[in-house]
């Protein structure tokens, strides 16, 4: 039987990757990700996770660690945030194509300047095209489930990708939730034995990472698009087995008294259960809202995304990060984009808010649905909204 | 070394672990290098690459030139990738899955991989203690870029980025000093080797993989593109810079240095530097410079090791002739 404690999310994903039984960790610390690594490092000498843990001189040699120990055919661990995600972009941006299925915990946070060590997703977006996966967690529970599922999901043979889930900083990273854990047996069940199907081994040797030239470049970026695209179904297929075995159902677009709602708020991460409370309320006045929360932002879910606002008049976006000099904020862009080409589309919102860990609060969510609202049926001057900032 | 020339080429491998068919320049002396190399190893090694000229004229999808399971990514980076193999392959054994037994790991990179991009990489998986062997194939310069300056680059240089000119005389830094930097990290195996003493670099790639713990191997590579020399005199150029004291033949073997080569004095440095087109446009007293830095230089690592005997003096400006150069 499962069991339900009382713990801080860190500590619950660095026990969720134990459980999914990796053979090498490699990490560099840093805020807010600490405590995920420390307490890795804790398994490992305690006996408790055998694996090598790796504690590399920095990030970017973090992921090189992590892009070697794939390649060997071991499954490999790594967490990061921030400026960490930042130094190990150029490598970040490796793994994928080399179908190395490293995953990777990111505790969302600011990216400097000026400093911050709190959350918003500026660095969740500076890896948008890199290739991996990425999955966004709002609550403890999502963080460990999704760590266990990120494994089978990477390491499927139709998929061999990297994965990323996103947790907030601090929101999530540094709060005791009570959070059930699968037994070991359970997750042995469900998550098979990682099987690499080409490692370097001096067996049968194999040359990875060849540069391509010009007559080929285009058909393995061609290959890799494909790839990932395809990924999304096993995506779904993952969740969906984690249901049978668990209990907890995961969707690409999760959706919150949406469906044949007016006004529909979007939102990505932890804030998006203080979205839920304010809509709650709403929908108990009588307000005719709904929301919907982005779980799987690459690849990124077009068909559930327009499915799930079909009825919508008003989509508000909500980002936590800006697209400087950008058209609106990143995550609104790409919605835009979704809808643009189609016959019948809501009117599309989009405010920033939350940024460097700036509280949302329950009160401000009906404040955004309003001004929302109101922006929809009249008009802004601006392409976005900046939520709460003092100009 | 010279008597068993004949003799000893019969225990070499006749395999390739770097085969023929790969695009580097006429006359290069890092491809050669690097064959000598791994023909000293068998074919239980895994080898990470930085990005440089190996990695480019061997490697193009579809082909490959490596006989061994090879793998790059960035330029920066493969003694972490190393590390992470390394790491990788331990955990794997002893939790009971099947991988070959006695897997070697070698990282490869330039000296602009080792000595300027890639050095905080190599010293975090020296200090680390993975159980690896770093090589640097040294050629003083970037010249899978186009011949640009590295902190490898030996004063008075001239380079794509630090042109001789009415104001400059090229290189105006002293080359840096990885072998000593890598030593300083208290590892069980430093050396130094170059492909003009192919039996040397043999054995000492062959002890640095045999050496349990991080092992790092500097080998000067003669580069004709970059520095403006004929192609056929790629051997005698490495041997004159041993012979002339530029690069001393050393190990260090947990902490003992030891001397290759006894020299019994060395050649002026003017017979290394002539040669060489980048080093035309030198004036006699940027030559006497160099002179003094390298006997200095020479001096110090002589110093250093305990088997040379009293009478090997350094003496640079005399006797230039009579050490051999074959």
């Amino acid at each position: 039987m499962a069991t339900r404690v009382g713990i801080e999310v860190s500590i619950a994903i660095a026990d969720a990757v134990k459980l999914a039984n990796p053979d090498v960790v490699a990490a560099y610390p840093i805020t807010p990700q600490t405590h995920i690594v420390e307490h890795l490092a804790e398994l490992v000498a305690n006996g408790e996770l055998d694996a090598e843990y790796i504690p590399v001189e920095s990030e970017h040699s973090a992921m090189s660690a992590c892009l070697g120990s794939a390649a060997a055919g071991a499954r490999t661990f790594t967490a990061t945030a921030s400026q960490g995600l930042a130094l190990m972009n150029e490598v970040v941006y490796v793994a994928a194509p080399m179908r190395l299925p490293i995953i990777m915990a990111v505790a969302n946070r600011a990216l400097s300047a000026p400093l911050s060590i709190w959350c918003d997703h500026s660095d969740m977006m500076s890896v948008r095209d890199t290739g991996w996966i990425q999955i966004i967690a709002e609550n403890g529970q999502q963080c460990v489930d999704n760590i266990i599922c990120a494994f089978r999901i990477g390491e499927d043979k139709r998929v061999l990708l990297p994965v990323m889930v996103h947790l907030d900083g601090f929101n999530l990273t540094h709060v005791i939730e009570p959070i059930e854990f699968p037994e070991q047996s359970e997750v042995d069940k469900f998550l098979p034995p990682y099987k690499f199907p080409l490692p370097l081994n001096p067996d049968n040797p194999v040359a990875m990472g060849d540069f391509a030239p010009p007559v080929i470049f285009t058909e393995t970026k061609w290959a890799q698009e494909k790839n990932i695209q395809a990924s999304k179904k096993v995506v779904s297929e993952v969740w969906d087995k984690y249901n049978k075995a668990f209990g907890r159902q995961y969707y690409p677009v999760e959706k919150h008294h949406s469906d044949g709602a007016k006004v529909v708020l979007m939102t990505m991460g932890a804030v998006g259960e203080t979205a839920s409370v304010a809509i709650d309320e709403m929908v108990a006045d009588g307000q005719d809202v709904g929301q919907i929360r982005l779980r799987l932002w690459r690849p990124f879910p077009l068909e559930e995304l327009r499915e799930a606002v079909k009825d919508a008049e008003v989509l508000i976006v909500l980002d936590r990060a800006i697209s400087y000099g950008g058209p609106c904020g990143p995550v609104a862009s790409e919605v835009k984009a979704a809808f643009y080409d189609q016959p019948k589309r809501p009117k599309i919102v989009s405010f920033v808010g939350g940024l460097g860990g700036r509280d949302i609060t329950v009160a401000g969510f009906r404040d955004i649905v309003k001004q929302g609202t109101e922006i929809a049926r009249t008009g802004s001057k601006n392409e976005y909204e900046i939520y709460g900032v003092r100009e | 070394m010279e008597k068993y020339a004949v003799y000893v080429p019969r225990l070499i491998k006749k395999r390739e672990n770097f085969a023929p068919g790969h695009r580097a320049c006429i006359g290069c002396g890092e491809a050669l290098a690097v064959r000598l190399a791994f023909k000293a190893l068998d074919n239980n090694v895994i080898v990470a690459n930085a990005t440089g000229c190996i990695e480019i004229i061997a490697s193009q999808l579809p082909f490959t030139t490596w006989h061994l399971p090879w793998i790059h990514t960035l330029f920066e980076n493969p003694a972490a990738v190393a590390s992470g193999i390394e790491a990788g392959y331990k955990a794997m054994k002893r939790k009971g899955m099947a991988v070959p037994e006695n897997t070697k790991v070698v990282a490869i990179g330039g000296d602009g991989a080792t000595s300027d991009i890639g050095l905080q990489a190599i010293s975090g998986a020296l200090e680390r203690g993975h159980d690896f062997t770093y090589i640097c194939f040294d050629n003083e310069a970037y010249m899978n870029t186009g011949i640009q300056r590295s902190s490898a680059t030996p004063f008075g240089a001239a380079t794509t980025t630090s042109p001789a000119g009415k104001q400059s005389f090229g290189q105006f830094t002293w080359k840096k000093n990885m072998p000593e930097i890598a030593a300083a990290h208290n590892i069980p195996y430093v050396a130094t080797a170059t492909h003009g003493y192919p039996f040397d670099l043999m054995a000492k790639v062959r002890k640095a993989v045999d050496t349990p713990g991080p092992a790092y191997v500097h080998i000067l590579s003669v580069c004709p593109t970059g520095w403006r020399s004929a192609t056929d005199t790629v051997n005698r150029q490495s041997r004159l810079a041993v012979q002339t004291g530029v690069f001393p033949l050393y190990e260090v073997e947990n902490g003992v240095y030891k001397m290759s080569i006894d020299l019994p004095r060395l050649r002026p440095v003017k017979d290394y530097l002539k040669i060489q087109g980048r080093f035309r446009h030198l004036s006699d007293d940027l030559i006497q410079q160099i002179q003094d830095r390298v006997e200095l230089e020479y001096q110090k690592i002589l110093e250093k090791a305990n088997n040379v005997t009293k009478r090997a003096k350094v003496k640079g400006k005399t006797g230039a002739a009579k050490a051999s150069a074959r």
